[in-house]
């Protein structure tokens, strides 16, 4: 027992302080908020306020679920009017992150808009209501927990988390000559807020849409498809029902579309679809015509090995064994990781988890992208991403 | 003095201690296998009430120059920081609602309603405190610096008038006591501290502290004094009283989890090669609960299960009542102590200890090795040297009862009282 050379050191994680979404863009309501959080520290009035309607609180983005809409046997339009803080003007074709509450845990995904932004300088034009509200289209996938109760599970009143929108697979405004959107099942999500979008800012000037779908009867939004076909001559629709079709050929593209090199295209849909397209359009020395959005795979398989571990703001990765804590896995490349008792009883080392998973080293409980996690006594399952 | 070889004192074998640990894993995992809705319930309405209250207190002052509002606004606001503090902020804090992955709940985020800062809260409380747990020297949650809690702690002549005088102004400006703790004033006067990360902390203890004082003694007394049932000063007596109540119980419900007779205190150690199951086993010693009703569970955060919560800090306090019945098997299972009492007596005992000593050794009755606030395993030698072979622990064949430290301490009681009753008859 070494008794005097004992040194005890922590670097205890700062409390993080409640981030305010829209506060810089209500500068009379963020003075007003400021001066009240005086006598409402060390929280703010939106604490207090919250409690009387949830949506009243710009400390999480928060909305509220006010219609779930059947699009197809499996799948489902969720019509959510945000709370305070949120902003209308996202780019068509971003994704928001959603959380909901499953047996007292916040969970979070990922799903593309399809509802049209309202950006300062378009009317809102349409029924009031539709303006103030978002709506995103779930597919609930096979054993897909969470996207089945988003589907079938979730009743209209439900409040749910938000992330502000983000993405890069956008449609621009104003939007290119001639456009072809290349989308398979769940893929049309992000383009039909695109579509929507070019409707109402009435640019729809030469679009092909060559969607994929098992069945004519999957085919999300196959209504209101077949009403813009008919009503825009700029618009041709072809619908492929691959369980009679066949799947789409790329290398016969051609066929379908003869014209696609000049074509700025946006393509979503399976992994296998994309990769296949991004070697296309490659190939013919025109990949910067093709925008391309991945969903990000649904990990069903709980993960027991490591992985690569990045850590977001040291810009460090290291790769380790599923053993490994990830407190010492920073710390072997140089990282200043929060630290404290090193046994997961003291909270000192918490960090957020941006992306993948992770393991509890000492019940196995794995944890997603999206909660915060004590490095101590956690290891990578699979590749990862810190924010530290 | 204090405990130094625990397996020695606890009458455990290092198999016993690894069953132990795993039994008590076993309730760990059982609870987190079932957390779920109903939990989340439980801690949202509970700071959704807290709020409300929170909020009643601070309108019955706009009424504050009426004697009635006044006390009904001040006790209705010190129950409220006493939830704030307890209930949620110690519990949230300690990551008991993490799992929840709410950002607003989380250990992460939470700031609670008093002086110190919760960042250092968590380096003093959940790390220190939790880990080293009655360790001399290195929980300093042991007397906080200023009071002599253990005979283990050398009697200096300020014990004498400062024992008592500095565990009754800790009591009242514990709040303080708490935020200053882990600026190390005495490392500070004595210029052994770190000047840069001294200045830091005392910049974020400053922020913290400077929007506490001005809320409660600023701004709330201008604000109620536009009512023309207040006044700023009627205001601003009523929120220090309830500060003050707050601060009086938190003590009292801290000072009883590891200060009445039979918190075992222990020797400085490394920790190197501590396994979980002798973790556990030094927890379970070091600390001590009370009986409560609903309502003052409720109302101590639920620390009247320290023991509990020192075992398992980061699960729901909603729990510990449930934890509390299969941990009290664990331990008659292996002849462990579990300290508790009613809470009066209690707190009236830590009170006791601190009283007598105010006082130097040479008026003590009992040693460091067998006291009411500490012990050792040289406690037992008197056995070895009277018997011959010492006590054993074993187990009952017929009853298949465990004799280990409870029956060692008992018996070790007896021969002392024998020992007295022949002195005396002779």
């Amino acid at each position: 027992m070494a008794k005097n050379s004992i040194k005890i050191s922590a670097n205890v994680a700062d409390t993080v302080r409640p981030a305010l979404a829209g506060a810089d863009r209500h500068p009379g309501w963020h003075a007003l908020r400021s001066i009240a959080a005086r006598v409402t520290t060390p929280l703010l009035p939106d604490d207090y306020l919250k409690l009387a309607n949830p949506l009243w609180s710009a400390r999480e983005l928060r909305g509220r679920v006010l219609e779930v809409r059947r699009e197809t046997e499996d799948s489902a339009t969720l019509v959510i009017k945000p709370g305070w803080g949120f902003s209308f003007d996202y780019e068509p074709g971003q994704y928001v992150g959603i959380g909901v509450l499953m047996d007292g845990r916040w969970r979070w995904r990922s799903y593309s808009l399809t509802s049209t932004p309202v950006t300062g300088a378009a009317p809102t034009s349409k029924v009031g209501r539709s303006a103030k509200t978002i709506t995103i289209t779930v597919k609930a996938m096979p054993e897909g927990f969470l996207s089945s109760h988003l589907v079938g599970g979730l009743s209209p009143g439900t409040v749910v988390r938000l992330a502000a929108p983000q993405g890069n697979f956008v449609m621009p405004d104003p939007a290119p000559a001639s456009v072809l959107f290349l989308t398979a099942g769940s893929g049309i999500t992000p383009v039909m807020s695109m579509l929507r979008t070019l409707e109402r800012r009435k640019q729809i000037g030469d679009v092909v849409h060559v969607h994929s779908a098992p069945t004519a009867s999957d085919v999300m939004f196959g209504g209101e498809l077949a009403e813009m076909a008919e009503a825009h001559d700029g618009y041709r629709l072809r619908l492929r029902a691959t369980r009679t079709d066949g799947r789409l050929d790329l290398s016969r593209l051609d066929d379908e579309v003869p014209d696609w090199r000049d074509r700025q295209t946006w393509a979503c849909g399976p992994e296998g679809m994309l990769n296949d397209a991004e070697k296309t359009w490659s190939a013919v020395g025109i990949a910067e015509r093709l925008h391309l959005e991945r969903f990000a795979q649904s990990r069903v398989a709980v993960h027991g090995q490591g992985g690569t571990v990045e850590f977001a703001r040291s810009g460090k990765t290291v790769t380790v064994d599923a053993a490994t804590p990830l407190m010492d896995a920073g710390e072997s490349v140089g990282v200043r990781m929060p630290f404290g008792c090193r046994m997961g009883i003291c909270q000192s080392c918490v960090v957020a988890l941006v992306d993948g998973h992770v393991r509890d080293l000492r019940s196995g409980a794995e944890h997603e992208p999206g909660s915060r996690i004590q490095t101590c006594i956690s290891a990578a399952s699979g590749d990862c991403v810190l924010d530290v | 003095m204090a405990i130094t070889d625990v397996p020695a004192f606890a009458h455990l074998t290092d198999a016993d201690i690894e069953n132990l640990g795993a039994e008590l894993d076993a309730i760990r995992q059982d609870i987190e296998d079932s957390r779920g809705e109903s939990d989340a319930r439980y801690i949202r309405r509970t700071i959704a009430a807290q709020r409300a209250l929170e909020v009643a207190g601070r309108l019955m002052l706009t009424a504050s120059s009426r004697r009635s509002a006044w006390w009904a606004g001040t006790v209705t606001l010190g129950v409220a920081k006493i939830i704030e503090n307890m209930e949620i902020g110690h519990n949230v804090m300690h990551g008991q609602w993490d799992w929840m992955n709410d950002p607003e709940i989380h250990s992460s985020t939470w700031e609670w309603d008093m002086s110190g800062a919760s960042k250092h809260w968590r380096f003093t409380h959940n790390f220190m405190h939790h880990k080293y747990t009655n360790i001399l020297g290195m929980d300093d949650d042991v007397g906080y610096g200023v009071i002599r809690v253990t005979r283990d702690a050398k009697w200096k002549p300020f014990n004498l008038y400062g024992n008592l005088l500095f565990n009754t102004l800790l009591a009242i400006g514990f709040e303080w006591g708490v935020g200053l703790q882990h600026l190390e004033l005495g490392k500070i006067f004595k210029g052994r501290d770190d000047r840069k990360a001294t200045l830091v902390r005392v910049r974020e203890f400053g922020v913290k502290a400077g929007h506490q004082v001005l809320k409660d003694y600023v701004a709330y007394p201008a604000l109620t004094s536009l009512s023309p049932g207040a006044t700023y000063k009627s205001t601003l007596k009523a929120n220090a009283v309830a500060n003050v109540i707050r601060n009086v119980w938190a003590n009292a419900v801290i000072f009883c989890g590891h200060f009445p007779d039979g918190a075992e205190k222990f020797t400085k150690t490394d920790m190197v090669g501590e396994t979980k199951g002798q973790w556990y086993l030094r927890q379970m010693l070091g600390s001590a609960n009370f009986e409560a009703g609903p309502g003052l569970r409720f109302m101590s955060g639920n620390l009247c299960h320290q023991i509990e919560h020192h075992l398992y800090p980061d699960l729901p306090s909603n729990r510990l009542h449930q934890i509390g019945v299969r941990v009290r098997e664990v331990c008659e299972k292996y002849d462990l102590p579990y300290t508790t009492g009613n809470f009066a007596v209690q707190y009236g005992k830590t009170w006791r200890t601190i009283a007598k000593l105010s006082l130097p050794d040479k008026y003590l009755r009992d040693t460091r090795d067998d006291a009411p606030e500490t012990r050792s395993e040289r406690m037992f030698a008197v056995l070895d040297s009277d018997s011959g072979s010492g006590f054993v622990a074993t187990t009952d064949p017929t009853t298949g009862r465990r004799r280990g430290l409870n029956t060692a301490i008992a018996t070790v009681r007896e021969w002392r009282r024998t020992k007295r009753d022949t002195k005396s008859a002779a």
